[in-house]
């Protein structure tokens, strides 16, 4: 069926970026927001706005019943969930089709295999795509065993969700007792399931994504992304495609990713994360996102699609439009991830009320933001203010741009991370191409040896 | 008709051959400002939506009234003996949900008549997704704590107060 109207189960720039895909192809806009955002961006751009609660997000954003409500009040044919809050939860993927709207997602039993950890890596496995070394661990001895047999250090993680919660680094024998029960704790709180399991951990990895695209039968991907720069997990720049890997194992991951999704008989967007040990120049599953993601528009520009748009034509029961030899590549892009944080002062998150939002504009450059004068950045959500994203015809001239770009960048009235990206991307070794997810770590700590 | 970026591109292109540094435009819908960098020649863009939004009622008729702002009023009635009872305010670093408890069901960091040390963690405030310990700072005994637990707290609201004790 033609989707007519959407509704739209999110906030801030993601939901700016599908309203705006869906007035591109005249589909009417209903957007779900809490209190505090009733004012916003999204809130002004959309056909219509409804309010779902207040604004704590497990009381709004969180709360199926109360989206599933607004779409079935303001007879939406289809929610688009956005990333992050409801958007991989099959309770409402199933909610949806109980009350006989389209969820724009894969199915019900595709986030549930991919949502849990384990099952994830078990399906990933019957596709021929090896998990890094590791398992469901029950027991402090049972962590022991395997802990020895994969080798030290290890990494300990969350069956129930992902995101850094739960996840612990143990390098010797001595501290595995404690940290088990620190991340049992921190996976009961987060995910309401304590459940366990052990990674060897891969000290000189590249954190690389295939983005694949499915129709519930066929399945291509849309090229490679390098989401290494990362702080406490959370990603701060990509980039598209992934820099200074062999074209063999770039197709080697293509590949794997592909045959992962078809195994599913994946439905939808998402994304393969794939862990590759530079030293061993070979790659492992990490986990899959059943959804658009943050850094989905490097993709977009340099295959020239609009994933969302994809992701509409998927959820009306459209067969792919597009054969793997349709996908061309050009090009080279990078995205900056603007952040209401203070990277002077540990990145102190800095809600507050902005002045003015000045972007860089001309070729090559796109910005995804909600974000404008007097704006107001709410403290209870993420920090995430807008994209910066840069296409160049290649890595240097993508670099090039983006130092200047950065210079013509302005949100005054929040502190930002924005003099954070400048440095970065004048620094020798990113420019390169290809560090490994230690590299910010250690280009924050020599930052602060040079200011002492 | 929506105002896209790709009518921004088209606009910059067509600036780019004039001498024109700067263009302003605003409709009852949007402001948009571009503007020629001195010596560059790169543009900045400046845009405001300005459509009101277009709220419909929600199933349970007018959206809910807002009960974020449940600040406890204690610490703007600071009264001035407290301060000559020499007692330290903790306050807030920062606007967030102010939690007494590490996790949901654990006990409180630390309740009235408590004694705390400088690094004492006395609760966590939520922001922006982010943790934030809040520590006692001081050396003392908990005598007032102004705010439940999971409540809002704007930035420098006080938390806890302490009477202070010697060494």
């Amino acid at each position: 069926m033609t989707l007519r109207r959407i509704l739209i189960a999110n906030r801030g720039e993601i939901a700016v970026r599908v309203i705006r895909t869906c007035q591109r192809l005249g589909i009417e806009t209903v957007l779900a927001a809490s209190e505090a955002d009733l004012d916003s961006m999204g809130a002004r751009l959309a056909d219509r706005t409804i309010c779902i609660g207040p604004a704590n997000s497990s009381a709004s954003y969180l709360n199926i019943e109360a989206v599933v409500t607004a779409a079935v009040t303001t007879k939406a044919d289809a929610i688009h969930p956005g990333y992050g809050f409801l958007s991989e939860n099959p309770k409402l993927a199933e909610a949806c089709n109980h009350a006989g709207v389209i969820f724009i997602g894969p199915t019900v039993d595709q986030l549930d295999a991919v949502g849990d950890k384990l099952k994830a890596r078990g399906h990933a496995g019957a596709a021929g795509l090896a998990g890094v070394p590791g398992g469901e661990v029950r027991s402090l001895d049972e962590a022991h065993r395997l802990a020895t047999e994969i080798g030290w250090p290890i990494l300990i993680k969350a069956v129930g969700g992902g995101g850094g919660r739960g996840m612990k680094q143990v390098h010797e024998a001595a501290n595995l007792a404690a940290a088990m029960e620190m991340a049992m704790a921190e996976a009961q709180a987060s995910f309401g399931d304590p459940r366990l399991y052990i990674e060897r951990y891969i000290s000189h990895g590249r954190h690389i994504e295939v983005q694949i695209l499915g129709d519930g039968e066929e399945v291509i991907h849309l090229g490679t992304r390098d989401c290494s720069i990362q702080r406490r997990y959370q990603k701060l720049v990509e980039e598209a495609p992934a820099p200074n890997i062999s074209e063999t194992l770039r197709e080697e991951m293509h590949r794997a990713a592909v045959a992962f999704a078809r195994h599913l008989k994946y439905r939808g967007l998402g994304t393969v994360e794939l862990l590759v040990d530079c030293d061993r120049d070979t790659f492992y599953f990490l986990e899959m996102n059943a959804r658009i993601q943050v850094e989905h528009p490097v993709t977009e520009v340099i295959c020239g699609l609009d994933l969302v748009e994809e992701q509409i034509a998927i959820a009306e029961g459209r067969k792919l439009r597009w054969k793997q030899h349709d996908i061309t590549f050009f090009g080279h892009a990078i995205e900056c991830r603007i952040n209401a944080e203070d990277w002077t002062q540990d990145f102190r998150p800095s809600p507050g009320t902005v002045r003015r939002a000045i972007f860089p504009a001309g070729q090559g450059i796109r910005v995804d933001t909600h974000i404008q004068a007097g704006t107001t950045v709410p403290p209870y959500y993420d920090s995430l203010l807008g994209k910066l994203i840069v296409h160049g015809a290649d890595r240097a001239e993508a670099l090039h741009k983006l130092r200047r770009d950065l210079s013509n960048l302005e949100i005054p009235g929040v502190a930002t991370n924005l003099a954070m990206h400048a440095e970065l991307m004048h620094n020798a070794e990113f420019a390169r191409g290809g560090v490994n997810t230690a590299f910010l770590q250690r280009f924050l700590e020599n930052r602060n040896i040079e200011a002492a | 008709m929506k105002f896209t970026n790709e009518d921004v591109q088209e606009i910059l292109q067509l600036l780019d051959a004039t001498k024109y540094d700067e263009l302003h435009l605003e409709t009852g819908r949007f402001k948009l400002t571009l503007r020629r960098n001195r010596g560059g020649g790169d543009w900045t863009q400046e845009t405001q939506v300005l459509s009101a939004p277009n709220i419909v009622n929600s199933p349970a008729g007018a959206p809910v009234a807002v009960n974020v702002g449940a600040t406890s009023t204690a610490h703007s009635t600071t009264p001035g003996d407290l301060r000559k009872a020499g007692w330290l305010e903790v306050r807030a670093h920062l606007p967030g949900t102010f939690y007494r408890a590490p996790k949901p069901g654990a006990p409180p960091f630390v309740e009235i008549g408590g004694r705390v040390e400088e690094e004492t963690v006395v609760g966590i405030i939520e922001t922006m997704k982010l943790m934030n310990a809040v520590h006692a700072q001081t050396r003392g005994e908990v005598v007032e704590i102004c705010f439940e637990n999971a409540q809002f707290v704007e930035k420098d609201a006080v938390l806890i107060r302490i009477k202070p004790v010697a060494a």
